[in-house]
């Protein structure tokens, strides 16, 4: 049985169809990833599949359970790892995660165990009593890696996890990742921009204006849409275009135009 | 649905960042400053008398009120502020229910409410107002049940409100209204009536004049009027704010 199951999922806000008609499925122990230009609305799928958002209309379930009708199952069975920041920097690292711990029902006898065996695997052991707001974009990161690991979910999702992270960071994390798959069955769900962290990806799904527009291994994707040497991003480019794309509808407000390219220099 | 370790986490949550909030416990000790010692000393100068009440014995309960008014509200809001910083997210995501969340909000609101009440109580040593422990350990669970009502109420006004301008327009739009329509400050037996009216639909009305029966024997409406409008509007209140969160994305 797939682990998330998305049949002809459609969320329209007003005018606008952030995801139209989009099915797929994934497997147990997979590492997915979803590419696309910035509003073709990876966000939104994941914010579906995670009970945030309600979709407009069609199925989606995960680990069996309806996201719609069942968000408790779903939730107590998913680990998500947020694009924006969701730590509490006023606490130290180790109230973060005592706290997670209680909403996600960890037997109080267990917490300790757990905690300590997380902050390990992000080697953050040293700072258990650490205010979050003194800590590294980094560092950050992996306490809500740590986090997102500490009820042992299913299925974690990683909304672009390396944005904005150093090359050092970026790599650490995928090491992570990599040690994670090998020593458990856990099933990852990916968004990212960056086409080189697709390659090493089971299974990539491109979306596009909310549909989507490929889905397949990262070779035969390769062989399909480009010249055999080609990188993924070249099959990427031909799929997409190479437009820039902004969240909103097209709009020549120049003041928009200007905040559009803030948010491409950034 | 209640959910116990949810309730409890979002309680400790709150009063840990509480005892971590230097400007938070400055402000606690700040108001009744300003209130009793400038506006109680000062005014009482003239106005030596209410009734046979001193005017700082009748400010006093008035005082009590605007701490766990502004108490309440800034542990509401901070909802707001939760959003804004992505923690909400977490919590929405985990499997518990809406409702234990809200709950949670309102007993950590209640309770840091009442240690901000607790520093007017102190101030009554300071300025050897003349008041025993019963009637102290009466105050209360007064205290408490106008707290709830206040910390119910703003969460609603936080789950409601998508843009936040900022603590000061709550201040002058919601708590100093609330404050100054409560009898905290001047008697209403004699101002003008479209003021009284205004002061009857004003829930912390009936707080303050269980306070000051307790504090100085004077009482405008009967004891179970005023514990049942309390009682009514945190029960309204605190349903309304889980029905505003249930439907929160």
């Amino acid at each position: 049985m797939p682990i998330i199951e998305v049949e002809h999922l459609v969320k329209r806000y007003g005018e606008v169809t952030a995801v139209n008609d989009v099915s797929f499925a994934v497997e147990p122990g997979e590492l997915f990833a979803f590419l696309g230009p910035n509003g073709a609305g990876k966000t939104t799928t994941i914010s579906i599949l995670c009970t945030l958002l309600a979709p407009t209309s069609g199925a989606t379930r995960v680990a069996g359970f309806d996201c719609l009708r069942q968000p408790t199952e779903v939730r107590a069975r998913i680990g998500i790892i947020f694009q924006d920041p969701s730590l509490d920097e006023r606490l130290t690292a180790w109230e973060n995660l005592l706290f997670h711990a209680m909403i996600y029902h960890v037997p109080a006898r267990e917490r300790r165990d757990r905690i300590e065996r997380v902050l390990a695997m992000v080697e953050l052991s040293d700072w258990r009593h650490t205010i979050v707001k003194r800590f590294s974009g980094g560092m950050k990161r992996r306490l809500e890696i740590a986090r997102g690991l500490l009820h042992q979910p299913t299925l974690l999702f990683l909304d672009e996890p390396t944005l904005g992270l150093d090359p050092q960071t970026r790599r650490r994390l995928w090491a992570f990742v990599a040690r994670l798959r090998r020593e458990s069955q856990i099933t990852i769900f990916l968004t990212t921009h960056y086409l080189e962290e697709a390659e090493v990806c089971d299974r990539v799904a491109i979306m596009d204006h909310g549909r989507l527009v490929a889905l397949d291994t990262p070779a035969a994707l390769k062989a399909r849409h480009a010249t055999p040497a080609a990188s993924l991003e070249d099959v990427f480019l031909h799929l997409t275009g190479h437009d820039i794309r902004d969240e909103g509808a097209m709009d020549d407000n120049p003041l928009k135009t200007v905040r559009r390219w803030n948010r491409f220099l950034r | 649905m209640m959910d116990l370790a949810a309730v409890q986490m979002i309680w400790l949550r709150d009063i840990i960042r509480f005892t971590r909030d230097r400007a938070q416990i400055l402000g606690a000790v700040a108001r009744p400053i300003l209130w009793l010692l400038i506006m109680g000393v000062g005014l009482g100068a003239s106005v030596p008398r209410v009734g046979n009440t001193p005017y700082l014995e009748f400010i006093f309960p008035g005082v009590i009120a605007l701490n766990l008014i502004f108490a309440s509200f800034l542990s509401a809001i901070s909802i707001i502020w939760d959003r804004e910083f992505g923690f909400l997210k977490e919590i929405l995501v985990a499997p518990i229910s809406r409702a234990s969340i809200a709950v949670g909000k309102a007993l950590s609101g209640t309770t840091v409410a009442v240690l901000h009440g607790a520093v007017v109580l102190a101030f009554a040593l300071i300025l050897r107002l003349p008041f025993t422990a019963a009637q102290i350990a009466l105050a209360l669970p007064v205290m408490a049940l106008m707290a709830f009502v206040s910390t119910a109420l703003g969460i609603l006004i936080a789950s409601r409100m998508t843009s936040f301008e900022g603590f000061g327009t709550i201040a002058n739009f919601v708590i100093m209204p609330l404050f100054l329509l409560s009898g905290a400050v001047f008697p209403l037996d004699r101002v003008p009536p479209w003021l009284h009216r205004l002061a009857r639909a004003n829930p912390f009305t009936y707080g303050v004049d269980l306070l000051r029966g307790i504090f100085s024997g004077v009482m405008h409406y009967p004891i179970w009027m005023d514990l049942a409008v309390l009682a009514g509007c945190g029960a309204l209140f605190v349903t309304l704010a889980v029905a505003a969160f249930k439907h929160m994305e």
